[in-house]
């Protein structure tokens, strides 16, 4: 399976987010955008949460770091972290190449939906890139 | 995520200056932040890949952001070793030194590189590069100062000049080639006047890399041709423009210090290690009485490299503490090393444990590991 980026939302800290049904739950898998990876550029770190943590929208859930800066990854959604991507860490080359699909970092079990509506779709996350290039 | 990443501040700032090159870099897709009121490059493409073409070939880095000040006239080379920690008195010809501008207390105001000139006109005057972040205090400085020596001009060249460093193990093979004078003769630290389509270049064996190379200083007009004409001449060897990014990982493996992080106006020379560009027998300048007080009592802090250990970077600002976890000092660089795939740090440690076989470091709530290193990280390996 490959995620459609057009069809996913996404935060204005360029987090991506895939919200699917499982069993009558709502479950975003969060990853960071192709576009954040390009200008981070040269990954060499990533901290990640433990599964079980209860994350607010706009919570702070782990950082990635490239050879010049430390950005804090900010959860879009609230829940519980149902699962982590604990292979990225060792595999940021991968995340560079593939962010949507390898590149998941986190799943959320939703709390609430409310979170949702302040995402944005594709084309208007575009727009916000073209205007901080 | 934070955004935009890596910039030290937004374009959409106000007026900020342009270098020669600037039409060059925005073409060659540079990505372009603020630096020290300049904006510069800090990569093209990856700052890693540009780090490794400067250890492995060669790269270009566009450092016309820096300070060049020119001073002559009658009085000139009394002028400077009253304002620097070097003598300049018996600075022969063609050659350069590093030093200090220190204040009255004995703080860094600045590091800088003073040559001394000869045109081949027979002209002779000094020139004195400082950092670009630093340059109005030193000319501010400068001012204060020249009072004391009416016989001397001193002229911002900044702005009718570009400069360009060519770092890297194959970067005097090309400069041979290019720029019809024999770099490979000219020893490090030595400069020499040339000429490039008919006009003046100033070519020093120096560098901020730990790599063999050259720095030139142009006029502005002629930069981008030189500069493309390096790249061309380079391109079999494999040469790349490189960005600050590059430029500032390179320096941290040399154990070279950043004004800013191992150097201010509250760091005395002594503790940052630079101890060699101070003479401090035989020679007066401002900052000399305390100076020689803190060499005859020992330096309260000092400059050490640290190997954090796995694979997150200490950053500047990390606090250092003993293995017993009292604080003992701040990290004032750090970051991954490319060359070593490893995380590497400079700190400023109290002297007293500055001889600790461990250390720990306080990497934003997270306290991990750190063992003690010599400088430099890395040592570029003898070549010819």
């Amino acid at each position: 399976m490959s995620r459609d980026k057009t069809q996913l939302l996404y935060a204005e800290s360029h987090e991506w987010v895939d919200v699917e049904e499982e069993g009558g739950d709502k479950i975003a898998t969060i990853g960071i955008s192709g576009f954040a990876i390009e200008q981070l550029n040269d990954l060499v770190y990533m901290d990640l949460p433990e599964v079980g943590r209860k994350l607010s929208a706009g919570d702070e859930f782990g950082e990635v770091e490239s050879v010049k800066a430390v950005s804090p990854l900010y959860s879009p959604v609230s829940g519980e972290v149902i699962a982590v991507h604990d292979d990225l860490p060792e595999s940021l080359d991968q995340l560079n190449d593939d962010p949507y699909d390898f590149g998941w970092v986190i799943r959320v079990k939703l709390d609430d939906e409310a979170s949702l509506g302040k995402l944005m779709d594709h084309e208007t996350y575009e727009k916000q890139c073209g205007e901080s290039e | 995520m934070s955004s935009p990443p890596e910039s030290d501040g937004s374009l959409a700032a106000t007026s900020l200056a342009r270098t020669p090159l600037d039409q060059w870099h925005r073409s060659a897709g540079g990505q372009m932040v603020e630096f020290a009121g300049y904006e510069m490059p800090v990569r093209y493409d990856s700052i890693v890949s540009e780090h490794h073409a400067c250890r492995k070939a060669a790269a270009l880095f566009d450092v016309s952001h820096m300070g060049r000040l020119r001073f002559e006239g009658e009085g000139a080379e009394r002028m400077l070793d009253h304002l620097l920690t070097r003598r300049v008195r018996d600075l022969p010809v063609g050659r350069v030194r590093y030093a200090l501008v220190c204040n009255p207390d004995g703080g860094v105001l600045d590091d800088v590189l003073v040559s001394h000139i000869e045109t081949p006109s027979g002209q002779r005057y000094f020139l004195l590069v400082v950092n670009a972040s630093n340059r109005r205090k030193i000319v501010d400085w400068i001012a204060t100062q020249v009072d004391r020596f009416p016989g001397v001009t001193v002229t911002d060249r900044t702005e009718l000049t570009a400069m360009i460093a060519v770092q890297g193990p194959r970067a005097v093979e090309v400069g041979d080639r290019l720029l019809g004078i024999d770099v490979s003769s000219l020893r490090f630290y030595r400069t020499r006047v040339t000429e490039q389509f008919g006009k003046p270049v100033i070519v020093s064996r120096t560098g901020y890399t730990g790599e063999d190379g050259f720095e030139l200083i142009v006029r502005a007009e002629e930069a981008c041709r030189i500069w493309e004409n390096l790249l061309l001449a380079g391109r079999e060897a494999g040469f790349v423009a490189a960005g600050l990014g590059a430029r500032d990982t390179l320096r941290m493996e040399a154990g070279m210090p950043l004004y800013g992080h191992e150097l201010s106006e509250s760091i005395d020379p002594l503790s940052a290690g630079l101890g060699f560009a101070c003479d401090l027998d035989d020679h007066d300048f401002i900052g000399d009485l305390p100076l020689r007080r803190i060499r005859d009592a020992g330096p309260g802090r000092i400059r050490i490299g640290l190997l954090p250990a796995g694979k997150r970077p200490a950053r500047d600002g990390c606090e250092v503490l003993s293995s017993g976890g009292e604080p003992i000092g701040v990290v004032t660089s750090g970051g991954p090393s490319p060359t070593l795939g490893v995380p590497i740090a400079m700190a400023m440690v109290d002297a007293t444990k500055a001889g600790d076989p461990g250390f720990r470091i306080d990497i934003r709530g997270k306290s991990i590991d750190a063992v003690p290193t010599s400088l430099p990280f890395y040592r570029a390996p003898r070549r010819g």
